[in-house]
């Protein structure tokens, strides 16, 4: 709380505030309830609901507590005549033109109107004349919109102007028909924009796949994780009858404060989704399929025993999504291990491994969210932080606003809705020498970091970039925005070519990363959550595909597993396994399943346990999944948790590629991993965005 | 015995194309402008005289101009502001109308010695859209001669005074009359009315400290300084100096604008404006502007025109717009018609307006279509009460006021009124 404090009184209780902090804001902490609508604590104040009429002594009106700043020796009753008749009278005004469809309505047992109606509504309405209607905007596939229940509360308005930084709706017309819009009909397009169903506190805007799919009150909550991208924003599934049926978000100021992207909102529609698998397919005389469990892990035992027979351990390799938990890829690499492979990467989309040793054990963002709204200066290298990590994109939006100054080399100028000091924007061959050229003027001022994000990463020379960065003064904060919800969490548990063995403390294998397996393919592949026509570089899966046996961990199939794969073990998605991501900060953020997989399909740490058992490895046949993390953590402690690792080792480098066109090194928002992809509103909404 | 009319904002009758420059220099125009520009009368000088003479704010409110004009921070960091309202847009009110068409250099200095007055050097004039035709160019016209005069602009005259006067012609919006709603609408933004706090002195125009006042006050600040603070005080009535513009219009003989000393009796004021029309008797006077309240004829009779008068009586001075009503008026029917105004004029932004208006319309609109109760008297006066002192600006009081105060006095009336055209109905579908 600020130097200067006040003592008020309300309702006769002493409370102390901070000098200029409006009343609700008191009161809220106190735990003293104030009915209100446009208030949101995250939003500007705009006063225009009147629900948060209070009786304040010596005023001769009744004052909205949203607006009123606290002073010293102020008396506030908010339960008195006068203010309870005002909010009466406030939410009868509220209600004449409000729809009496709460039965059809998706808001309903979760309304703000509702709730309060019950407190401050007549049982019956005064109001006989004709109610006014509204048609409705479409606002694409995300929000659908009944605008007839609008309440005209701003909300979503100024979550547009503050928060998103892009004004999609705005209010046209005046008194009665005053209507929220968008003025010329048109799509959402910011990658935010659905919380504005969370802002609306009606069902004006809503959930648009969502609609007409569950009530409020029937579905449980269950909190937990997103996936798709170095975030990790906290999030609550609700699930009625076994199914997931929404995303909505989870407070949690150190992350996500109380936004969540569209992506992590909508995924989840990719759950149930026609090539959605349910059974584990064998591949029997070149025709896959349908089997049980022992059946398909007994032919995964065979195959992989076969290989590893007749080629060795080191024929074998893994490429595993960078949005596995932590859990999947320890358990992955213990596996690996034990059948004498290092080769197992998460870093699908990489070119240029040189270095990589000498990277961090970690790739993180070098400090705490928060403290991105502190930095004097900041560059972004290859990085389209909007698609990459929409909520961090929020957080620099919010620096810049503050005085940070934001420079990014991109292959493209990008609409950042904040001001930007320098926009260097080349072709990737010139990058190394514009960072060296422009880093020292980008980066001023006491705090200052350079982020790496996926453009970067995928870069043909990625090493030399990071070689740039890593010339720069050591106070300069090196960080990583990485593809994937656990790519953090996957280089702690293991999954790198380079990384020590569980088993073992000592010694650095080399095996193959993810480049080279996708150029010379290991006999044996394992695929983990990745698709090889999707998640890999250009041209991996006709290498992948000479691959001699071939095991797919996935919840869906591919037209490539299909043709190639030997067995496609059917896996639960981040919302139907425990597990654990770390995200860019480096929390350890643990979750619990929200619901089961449909039909046979188990989570992925289960199904390679019991592989374990079924290979006759030692040290598997765990019972819960929060063995397998504590066996992980346990680890980690007795090695060396950070500083680069040592340089040398037989991994072979392999020296990049060619500069190759700009265009391969993006990865367009909703084309990120497996549940994204088959996110059909997602998808049209995609389409919306290019069409822009 | 009648009071006689005064020339203080309006030009005399007399003066030849009293808009032009020459014309108000004659009149003795620009005269304490010109003492500022030779550096013989200082910005001190003109608050405490315009604080001593007592003018009063003439857009509605009252409030005491010098008053005003001190609640800007004395030595803030540039800019600050001086708006002029000329957004006249008050139900029966164009007084401001005939100032900018037949006297804009009156309103000029006024501005001049306002905003040097507060140390601002930018003023601007937000006009009401409706203008265009007449006043607008009469008034660019006038910033035209006076600007080539050296009487507008940057280092002016001896003192090396700056003061650029922008004009400003909004789009047609009631609301942009309101104080804040019109410094939204300057920016270019919908004319929806700020909370207060904080005040357009603390935080207006761009967020910097501006006043706002209403074109008529401004043109009384030549004056002041012309004459004395004791000269503009004598011509009112107590706690009322000077004089108001009264847009006499309804129910009379020769309708119009008619400058006298605040103060003026009512009955002398009719008398001006030609009496009753048609011989017939007074019933009601709306006395300033449609917002305020209604005024039976047995209690306005006994008015004088001025602040405290009309407040005593129940209603208030307002814009000195004195609607009048003969016996032959209906009152539901000329409540309907305002309360037709505010449902189309409220911005929409706060719940009690918005919903607020249209129900006391649609309301009064089934009293005179036999589509109501007796009962439904009380429930448009709740609603009325309901939407008074809830809302962010004034118009949801303007909206109130109306009801209350035609319900006051004419309640029999509305009753009857709800039988007859009752009756009338049910007697068609008979």
């Amino acid at each position: 709380m600020p130097e200067k404090t006040v003592r008020l009184s309300v309702n006769g209780r002493e409370l102390q505030a901070a000098a200029g902090e409006m009343l609700i804001a008191a009161t809220d902490r106190e735990g003293i309830y104030v009915p209100r609508f446009c208030y949101h604590p995250k939003l500007s104040v705009a006063a225009n609901c009147r629900m948060c009429l209070v009786h304040v002594e010596g005023a001769p009106k009744p004052l909205p507590a949203c607006a009123t700043p606290v002073a010293e020796g102020m008396k506030v009753e908010t339960h008195s005549q006068q203010a309870i008749s005002a909010q009466r009278a406030t939410m009868e005004f509220l209600l004449i033109n409000h729809p009496l469809d709460c039965p059809v309505c998706d808001q309903g047992g979760e309304c703000e109107l509702q709730d309060l109606a019950m407190g401050f509504g007549r049982d019956v309405s005064r109001f006989s004349e004709g109610k006014r209607a509204v048609s409705d905007p479409d606002l694409g596939p995300l929000v659908s919109t009944d605008m007839t229940r609008c309440i005209h509360c701003t909300r979503c308005i100024r979550f547009g102007e503050e928060i998103a930084g892009v004004q999609e709706l705005g209010a046209t017309g005046r008194s009665e028909h005053m209507e929220i819009t968008t003025w010329v009909e048109r799509s959402l397009k910011h990658e935010l924009s659905g919380n504005v169903i969370d802002v609306c506190p009606v069902g004006a805007l809503n959930n648009k796949p969502y609609r007409f799919t569950a009530r409020a009150w029937e579905m449980t909550a269950h909190p937990t994780v997103a996936p798709h991208d170095c975030v990790g924003s906290a999030l609550y599934a609700h699930v009625l009858r076994g199914r997931v049926r929404r995303i909505v978000p989870r407070q949690n100021e150190a992350v996500n404060e109380t936004w969540i992207s569209d992506r992590d909102r909508f995924s989840c529609e990719g759950l149930y989704v026609e090539d959605r698998l349910r059974n584990p397919l064998v591949r029997r005389n070149g025709r896959l399929l349908e089997t049980g469990w022992d059946e398909a892990l007994e032919a995964v035992a065979d195959g992989l025993g076969q290989m590893v027979r007749e080629h060795g351990g080191e024929a074998l390799g893994a490429l595993v999504s960078p949005s596995a938990t932590c859990e999947e890829g320890y358990l992955l690499k213990k596996l690996m291990d034990a059948l004498g492979s290092a080769s197992l990467d998460y870093r699908l989309r990489r070119r240029d491994f040189r270095g990589q040793r000498n990277e961090p054990p970690a790739p993180w963002l070098g400090m705490r969210f928060a403290e991105v709204e502190s930095l004097d200066s900041l560059l972004m290298v290859g990085c389209d932080l909007r698609s990459e990590a929409p909520i961090l994109a929020h957080r620099v939006r919010k620096a810049a606003l503050s005085g940070t100054r934001v420079s990014y080399l991109d292959l493209a100028e990008r609409e950042y809705l904040h001001p930007i000091q320098k926009a260097l924007v080349s072709r990737p061959g010139h990058w190394a020498a514009d960072l060296a050229r422009h880093a020292g003027d980008a980066l001023r001022g006491e705090r200052s970091a350079v982020w790496f994000g996926g453009i970067a990463m995928r870069h043909p020379a990625a090493s030399e970039l990071l070689e740039i960065a890593a010339g720069l003064p050591a106070e300069v904060v090196k960080g990583r925005i990485s593809e994937g919800g656990n790519a953090a969490g996957l280089a702690l548990a293991g999954v790198l070519p380079f990384a020590a063995a569980p088993a073992s403390s000592a010694g650095r294998p080399s095996g193959m990363h993810a480049g080279l397996m996708q150029q010379q393919p290991p006999r044996g592949l394992v695929l983990m959550g990745a698709e090889p026509e999707f998640d890999c570089a250009a041209g991996a899966q006709e290498a992948l595909a000479e691959a001699g046996f071939i095991v797919a961990l996935n919840p869906w199939t591919t037209t490539w597993m299909l043709r190639h794969a030997d067995v496609i073990l059917p896996t639960a998605t981040y919302l139907e396994t425990p597990g654990t991501f770390v995200n860019a900060q480096l929390d350890w953020q643990s979750f619990a399943a929200a619901a089961p997989p449909p039909g046979l399909a188990r989570p992925a740490w289960s199904l390679l346990s019991d592989l374990g058992g079924v290979l006759s490895l030692d040290g598997f046949g765990y019972s819960r999944s929060d063995e397998v993390l504590a066996e992980l953590r346990e680890r980690m402690d007795a090695r060396p948790a950070t500083g680069p690792a040592a340089n040398g080792g037989a991994t072979p480098d392999s020296p990049p590629p060619g500069e190759g066109s700009p265009a391969a090194l993006e990865l367009p928002i909703y084309a990120v991993d497996g549940l994204v992809r088959r996110s059909v509103p997602l998808q049209q909404a995609a389409a919306g965005r290019g069409a822009a | 015995m009648s009071m006689p009319l005064v020339h203080l904002c309006m030009p005399p009758p007399e003066a030849e194309k009293p808009w032009l420059l020459e014309s108000y220099r004659k009149r003795g125009g620009y005269s304490s402008w010109s003492r500022v520009l030779d550096g013989k009368l200082k910005a001190a000088e003109i608050l405490r005289a315009v604080k001593d003479s007592g003018l009063r704010g003439r857009g509605g409110a009252g409030f005491p101009t010098g008053l005003k004009w001190s609640f800007m921070p004395s030595d803030c960091e540039q800019p600050s502001y001086l708006v002029c309202n000329s957004d006249e847009s008050e139900p029966g009110t164009c007084h401001d109308r005939d100032i900018l068409r037949y006297n804009p250099h009156v309103l000029i200095e006024g501005m001049a010695l306002a905003a040097y007055a507060m140390g601002a050097s930018v003023g601007y004039n937000y006009i009401r859209g409706e203008f265009l035709g007449e006043p607008v160019p009469r008034f660019l016209a006038a910033l035209e001669e006076a600007r080539a005069a050296g009487l507008i602009g940057r280092g002016l005259g001896k003192a090396k005074v700056d003061f650029e006067l922008h004009p400003f012609v909004g789009a047609g919006a009631y609301i942009c009359g309101e104080e804040t709603g019109l410094l939204e609408s300057l920016e270019g933004k919908p004319g929806k009315p700020r909370f207060k706090p904080p005040f357009p002195a603390q935080s207006g125009l761009y967020g910097r400290p501006t006043t706002v006042n209403n074109t008529q006050t401004l043109a009384s600040v030549p004056a002041i300084l012309q004459n004395g603070s004791e000269w503009f005080k004598a011509l009112g009535a107590p706690n009322s100096a000077g004089t108001m513009i009264y847009s006499v219009s309804g129910h009379v003989e020769r309708p119009g604008n008619y400058e006298a000393p605040l103060g003026v009796s009512f009955n002398d004021l009719l008398e001006h404006a030609g009496g009753v029309w048609k011989g017939r008797q007074l019933k009601a006077v709306i006395p300033g502007g449609s917002s305020v309240p209604v005024l039976p004829a047995e209690i306005i009779r006994e008015c004088a025109m001025d602040y405290d008068s009309l407040s005593k009586a129940g209603s208030a001075l307002g814009t000195g717009a004195v609607i009048v009503m003969d016996e032959t008026t209906c009152m539901v029917s000329a409540l309907r018609r305002i309360a037709r105004f505010y449902y189309a004029e409220s911005c929409g932004q706060c719940t009690p307006c918005r919903e607020g208006t249209g129900w006391l319309y649609r309301m009064l609109t089934r009293m005179l279509e036999g589509r109501a109760q007796a009962a439904d008297l009380d429930l448009l006066l709740n609603v009325a009460n309901n939407i008074e002192g809830h809302t962010i600006c004034a118009l949801g009081d303007a909206a109130a006021w109306p009801v209350q105060s035609f319900l006051k006095h004419f309640r029999p009336e509305f009753e009857a009124k709800i039988r007859s055209s009752a009756s009338q109905r049910e007697a068609a579908y008979a």
